[in-house]
């Protein structure tokens, strides 16, 4: 039927153009939000209003209308202006709002088109190669278990029909052993890359719920970027204060504690982790560390600044450390890490994020290296 | 086409009986051909607006996307859709409950009937369905020769403008006899005013009191205040304000050949379509009038249907909070249409009885109604039709009220029942389909070549964001600096594009034409 290719034919133009769209405001969606509590397993959708083509039209929003049913004058009837992304169909005078529904291969490659971000070599010279069984074919022999049964149902009934004994007035068809089917598999060898993402975050009293926001806007398309680039992926949270501990992904967003903030105590345990999980010739790691700055006096940054020389950059793909503006922190720690390492650092990545705007640009500082 | 124009012996025998009900009633359709689809199809279909080919464009794949996801969630369902053509194409949904086919059937032989004979149809191609197929294969043609980007973004930019087209010329004279030519010099002004018929004179029995009733004198007045008029007329261009923008384009703009043929196409198609936005209310509810009609008083449905049938119909005129439904509206205004003609409840003694009681039992037991919404089914559109008919007794009856915007509560509220405010407004959402009166007024502004729209403002102001890309899309067909006039918050304005940037300046008084 000529009419389903071509609205299909429409219908990918018109994708195409939506993907444009989201390409051109990728700041936009980067820097809000909105898609992470729109993601399903394999698909995020992603709602794009006003696609449509403008026309001299007039003003929609508080224009009123006439309606039909009870009350008196001054009775509500219904909310203004929907939020964005309520996608209430129907009864609202407001508009309708599209989704439309890329998988995150899609995501990531529209990030990578229009961030510019470098495909990662996987490091280590021994990826895993992994095993996998597909059934893609039949034989004659096997496990009843995977006997096929139309197929051997059909062998049968030709069978039958060939040798004339089959009656379609009483049509009952028995397979013999010759008749039966099984499925077989083959087995399908895959290199394999795996890597591990270890997201630190400072939960001490001065990171405020924004802060924590912007974390988890960021920790969301570092995701999407990394899982386009590896096969497996694992991840580990770790929030600290002036000491660490390793928490579910919940937990890590939204714990708050009022104490005091050591740096060291986190790299300490992330180290840890590393050295019990992931030995670095068979994981690509990729630690990122956030915090609004501020760390304990005296010698802790010291400290961190000689764990991560001595033990964790030669161990990691990329180190990223990104500063989150806050009112309270003092800043000091990126600076010291800078004076330290220099700002062009291999490993090192370092990123000031300066509210949800500075987003877009913090994600392309980390993942532009391509490491 | 799409499905199988075979139906199961059911359903060929359920329209067969459906159909001869509607002739006995007096409907005069197109042949009607029904056809089965399922859900996939029908979306596709309703992204085309019905039609199995149409050029290719991103907005059907869009249309479709929201119909599908619409669908997947249980949000709508379409029974039925009906092609305007001779003969009308109409789909039903397989798979649905034989009296909701039954249902459809009849509601679409009263479309049919609509589309035959409601006057405001009579210049639709009834062949459009070759038509759109023809218009799709000369896009395509198009598409290979220049490439797909470049045939659709000249599509995107006509589709913009596709409203700007004269809704009512099909049945308006527009524009003045030519004038005549000016006149010689050696011609004596006597002369001239009798020669020129255009002068009207009064008509006098006897020639000698033709002086006294016709003064030369005044003659001369006149005929020189209209050879002004005319000179003024001559300087300007267009000389008469144009409501078809595109056909002012089409004639005007500098388009290459292929892309005046593309324009044509999708003026030609929003003429097409107008007459239904015309008569949306009237239309769907002289379908609904029939449908009820035929499935309850004609024995058409089992009594085992009853309960489904009454549960379908409610569904279909449901009425909703925010929006009249044109359904129940149409339904109701043409069943009081004919209970009124049917009492006689209708010229100067009713207009004048303001008693309540008279009223109320007023039965002059005239019979009239049938032949009165033939009549009105076909020479009225929705304007003329909410216009004459809706009344207050019934605008009380049905509960309806006007709603505005509340900024204190960000909600939407019930504003008022007055019954002039709710009319009023009814009849401005109606006025030009619901868009904006646009028109061109002077294609040499500042005698530059430049485009000067005047649009005509009543009360509601052009929604800003989508009035200057659409201004952009006007340049990049004319190709020279673009105006519109308009009024924003009360203030005469003058919103232009120049090619490279938008001004939006403060006029001291609007252009009147």
């Amino acid at each position: 039927m000529d009419t389903v290719s071509r609205i299909e034919r429409d219908n990918r133009r018109f994708k195409e153009i939506a993907r444009g769209h989201i390409k051109k405001h990728l700041r936009h969606y980067i820097s809000r939000g909105e898609l992470i509590g729109r993601r399903g397993r394999h698909l995020v959708s992603i709602p794009i209003p006003q696609i449509d083509i403008p026309q001299f039209r007039f003003g929609r929003q508080r224009r009123g209308g006439v309606g039909q049913g009870e009350g008196e004058p001054g009775t509500p009837i219904g909310v203004g202006e929907p939020q964005p992304g309520q996608g209430q169909a129907g009864d609202q005078p407001g508009e309708h709002i599209l989704e439309v529904e890329l998988t995150f291969e899609e995501l990531a490659q529209i990030m990578a088109e229009e961030l510019e971000l470098p495909r990662i070599q996987p490091k280590g010279k021994k990826n895993i190669v992994s095993e996998k069984d597909r059934y893609s074919g039949i034989r004659r022999v096997g496990p009843e278990s995977l006997r096929h049964f139309k197929r051997t149902y059909r062998e049968a009934l030709k069978r039958e029909i060939m040798s004339g004994t089959y009656n379609p007035a009483n049509p009952v068809v028995i397979p013999i052993r010759e008749d039966k089917r099984y499925r077989s598999w083959k087995e399908v060898r895959k290199p394999e890359s795996n890597a591990v993402i270890i997201y630190m975050m400072d939960v001490s009293g001065s990171m405020g719920d924004e802060q924590k926001e912007i974390v988890r806007i960021e920790a969301f398309w570092i995701d999407t970027w990394l899982r386009s680039q590896y096969e497996n992926i694992e991840t580990r949270y770790i929030i600290h204060d002036a000491v660490a501990r390793e928490v579910d992904r919940h937990t890590f967003f939204h714990t708050r504690e009022s104490g005091g903030t050591m740096i060291s105590s986190a790299y300490e345990l992330c180290l840890k982790i590393i050295q019990e999980h992931y030995p670095p010739d068979e994981w690509n790691i990729y630690p990122f560390h956030f915090s609004d700055g501020d760390n304990w006096g005296g010698g802790d940054t010291q400290k961190c600044i000689a764990l991560l020389e001595e033990e964790l950059l030669p161990v990691v793909n990329l180190f990223c450390y990104g500063q989150v503006e806050s009112y309270y922190g003092s800043g000091e720690f990126i600076r010291d890490l800078r004076d330290h390492f220099g700002s062009d650092h291999e490993v090192l990545v370092l990123s000031e994020i300066e509210g949800r705007d500075g987003i877009y640009d913090s994600i392309k500082t980390f993942l532009g290296k391509g490491r | 086409m799409l499905g199988s124009t075979t139906l199961p012996p059911e359903l060929e025998a359920a329209r067969d009986e459906i159909r001869q009900r509607a002739l006995d009633l007096g409907l005069d359709f197109f042949e009607v051909i029904f056809e089965m689809v399922d859900f996939k199809q029908m979306n596709e279909l309703a992204a085309y607006m019905g039609f199995p080919r149409r050029y290719p464009h991103w907005r059907w794949g869009m249309e479709y996307e929201r119909l599908k996801r619409s669908y997947e969630y249980g949000l709508h369902k379409i029974y039925e859709m009906v092609i305007n053509n001779d003969p009308c194409y109409a789909y039903l949904l397989a798979n649905n409950e034989l009296v909701d086919q039954k249902i459809v059937m009849a509601h679409v032989y009263a479309h049919s009937d609509f589309f035959k004979n409601n006057l405001w149809f009579a210049h639709t191609n009834r062949r459009m369905l070759d038509e759109m197929a023809n218009h799709a294969t000369r896009i395509s043609r198009y598409i290979d020769r220049y490439g797909l980007e470049e045939v659709e973004d000249f599509l995107d930019i006509c589709l913009s403008l596709e409203n700007l087209i004269d809704r009512h010329s099909v049945a308006i004279r527009r524009h003045p006899q030519p004038s005549p030519k000016p006149a010689d010099e050696d011609e004596d002004e006597e002369d001239l005013a009798v020669r020129r018929p255009e002068v009207p004179r009064l008509h006098v029995p006897g020639a000698y009191m033709d002086r006294y009733v016709n003064p030369p004198e005044l003659l001369r007045a006149e005929a020189e205040r209209r050879r002004q008029e005319a000179r003024r007329r001559s300087e300007r261009f267009p000389p008469e304000p144009e409501r078809d923008v595109l056909l002012f384009l089409l004639e005007h703009a500098p388009l290459k050949s292929w892309q005046h043929d593309v324009l044509s196409i999708v003026r030609e198609e929003a003429y097409y379509f107008a007459p239904q936005g015309m008569t949306k209310i009237m239309n769907e509810g002289w379908a609904s009038y029939w449908h009820s009609t035929i499935m309850t008083q004609t024995g058409v449905m089992s009594d085992a249907e009853v309960v489904d049938y009454a549960d379908h119909h409610a569904g279909t005129v449901a009425m909703s909070l925010y929006r009249i439904n044109p359904y129940k509206i149409g339904l109701e205004l043409f069943r009081d249409i004919e209970e009124r003609w049917n009492k006689g409840q209708f010229g100067k003694a009713w207009e004048e009885c303001d008693d309540m009681q008279a009223r109320r039992e007023w039965d002059l037991g005239l019979g009239l109604g049938r032949q009165k919404i033939f009549e009105v089914r076909r020479i009225y559109n929705d304007v003329g039709f909410i216009d004459t008919f809706f009344t207050e007794e019934f605008c009380n009856r049905h509960k309806l009220f006007t709603y505005k915007y509340n900024e204190r509560t960000n909600q939407y509220e019930i504003d008022s029942r007055d019954f002039q405010a709710i009319k009023q407004k009814l009849l401005f959402s109606l006025t030009n389909f619901g868009y904006p009166i646009i028109y061109v007024a002077d294609a040499n502004y500042r005698n530059r070549g430049e485009l000067y729209l005047v649009h005509q403002h009543e009360g509601v102001d052009l929604d800003l964001d989508y009035a200057r890309p659409t201004l952009v899309n006007l340049y990049r067909i004319w190709k020279r600096p673009v105006h519109v006039e308009t009024v924003v918050g009360d203030v005469p304005r003058l919103l232009s594009f120049d090619g490279k940037e938008h001004s939006f300046r403060k006029l001291e008084r609007r252009r009147t034409v």
